[in-house]
């Protein structure tokens, strides 16, 4: 980890991959919005409102993705000082919102004909609703202080704390009795969904994990950019 | 440490203002209700515990923001972390501190308040406990958001922000116990697991107040 501390040398790298991440993610966009919208069969009890999961759970993973190495990188940051792990929580946590944001309103979206409601106060939207809150709260808190070193400390130590609420939003549908239903890609005893719907599914999921990696190269480009420009100009009026 | 707890519990019996205030606040908040939703006892025992909780959460966020600004902006605070204390201390005693200011006085108003809303006397005794579960986890989890907004700008409005959606579990269990009472269930799970909450928040929080701390003395 510590290698890549070094800002030049990790934007030597970032740049080789942004291309491919970013023709990835097309590829896998087009490919898995073509299987899941037109090619995948409709479910047998949910008809075409199905196609609404290829959306809602790569959305959702990517949520819970982007908070936890946010708060790994918060860690990274306060304990070893790194350079590149402030940056990076900052370039992620609009992305994580968005994400978040799509995940509830897809997910409403297709609660409304499936559930009867667009809504329901269960332990997993509720967990959700709270990591949205979470970055939000994060974004505001590291753009109050005059001093932005200042900024990322305690927005960093924000991200720690909120963290307890990551392994929650996993757990949610087991330790309590949601509407939500439970995992059904990644739990034990392999996956309970058809080929057929599994497949768009991880097509999505790696689109929209290449379209973060992308996004987050360009964000954390644009982040040590400003970085630099703020030390020249501390040079310059010093 | 504890001659801290005793200097801010003078110093807040000394003003009195910002307790007292918090207090008002919390009693007039829940006298509200009943002009606003109407006198049907029903309707009002049902709604007492979430009532009364967040009520209760409001009048603790609303002293949470002089909780270290008063310190922080005179320069005692940065005398009270170069003291032989550490940082976790200062952080564990200016929230017992807190706790004893408006949480306790909280605790005792709160069975006055209940009745008001047609809350039947058998359940006072779980209302008084349920809160001394919460109030402390309240007390808590705001430090945290306290000590990171510190010399923030538009710290006022930040604060709820942060520390709103992490009091969202403590409501959730608060009133599933108080309700699980009022309904003739047991509310043993729920204040259980409040319980494990506070447990954990008495050891985490001191360390991210302290760690807060430090970063806004830097």
């Amino acid at each position: 980890m510590h290698r890549f501390a070094n800002p030049a040398r990790f934007l030597k790298i970032a740049n080789a991959v942004l291309p491919w991440a970013a023709g990835l993610s097309a590829v896998c966009f087009v490919a898995g919005l073509y299987l899941g919208l037109v090619a995948s069969p409709p479910d047998y009890q949910q008809g075409d409102t199905v196609r609404i999961m290829y959306i809602h759970v790569p959305a959702a993973w990517m949520s819970m993705f982007t908070y936890s190495t946010m708060a790994v990188a918060a860690a990274a940051a306060l304990v070893w000082k790194h350079p590149l792990a402030e940056v990076y929580a900052k370039a992620a946590a609009p992305l994580g919102a968005g994400f978040t944001a799509l995940c509830l309103l897809t997910g409403s979206l297709w609660g409304a004909p499936m559930w009867g409601t667009w809504w329901v106060w269960d332990a997993r939207l509720t967990s959700v609703l709270v990591l949205f809150f979470l970055y939000l709260g994060y974004m505001a808190l590291v753009d109050a202080f005059d001093d932005p070193a200042r900024g990322n400390k305690a927005g960093n130590i924000l991200l720690l704390v909120g963290a307890v609420n990551v392994p929650i939003i996993k757990f949610s549908v087991e330790w309590w009795n949601t509407l939500h239903q439970p995992a059904s890609v990644f739990r034990l005893g392999g996956p309970t969904i058809a080929a057929s719907m599994l497949w768009p599914l991880l097509l999505m999921a790696v689109a929209f994990q290449s379209y973060f990696f992308a996004v987050v190269i360009l964000r954390i480009r644009a982040g040590l950019a400003a970085r630099r420009v703020q030390t020249l100009r501390l040079g310059q009026a010093g | 440490m504890l001659r801290l707890i005793l200097r801010d519990l003078r110093l807040v019996l000394r003003q009195g203002s910002d307790a007292t205030a918090a207090l008002m606040f919390f009693v007039l908040c829940v006298v509200l209700f009943p002009f606003g939703v109407g006198p049907e006892p029903n309707v009002l025992m049902r709604i007492a515990p979430g009532v009364l909780l967040i009520a209760a959460l409001l009048a603790a966020l609303l002293s949470m923001e002089r909780l270290f600004q008063g310190d922080f902006e005179d320069g005692s605070l940065e005398l009270l972390l170069l003291s032989p204390l550490p940082a976790e201390g200062v952080a564990v005693a200016k929230v017992a501190a807190h706790w004893l200011v408006t949480g306790v006085p909280l605790m005792i108003v709160a069975p006055l308040l209940a009745l008001l809303l047609r809350m039947p006397v058998d359940q006072l005794g779980l209302l008084v406990g349920t809160l001394a579960l919460a109030t402390p986890l309240l007390s808590l989890i705001g430090a945290v958001g306290a000590a990171l907004t510190l010399g923030a700008r538009r710290s006022g409005v930040l604060l709820p922000l942060l520390v709103l959606p992490l009091y969202i579990p403590v409501l959730i269990f608060a009133a599933a116990g108080l309700d699980a009472g009022l309904s003739g269930l047991s509310p043993r799970p729920h204040l259980l697991l409040l319980g494990g909450m506070l447990c954990g928040a008495l050891v985490l929080a001191p360390l991210a107040i302290a760690a807060a701390l430090r970063a806004a003395h830097e």
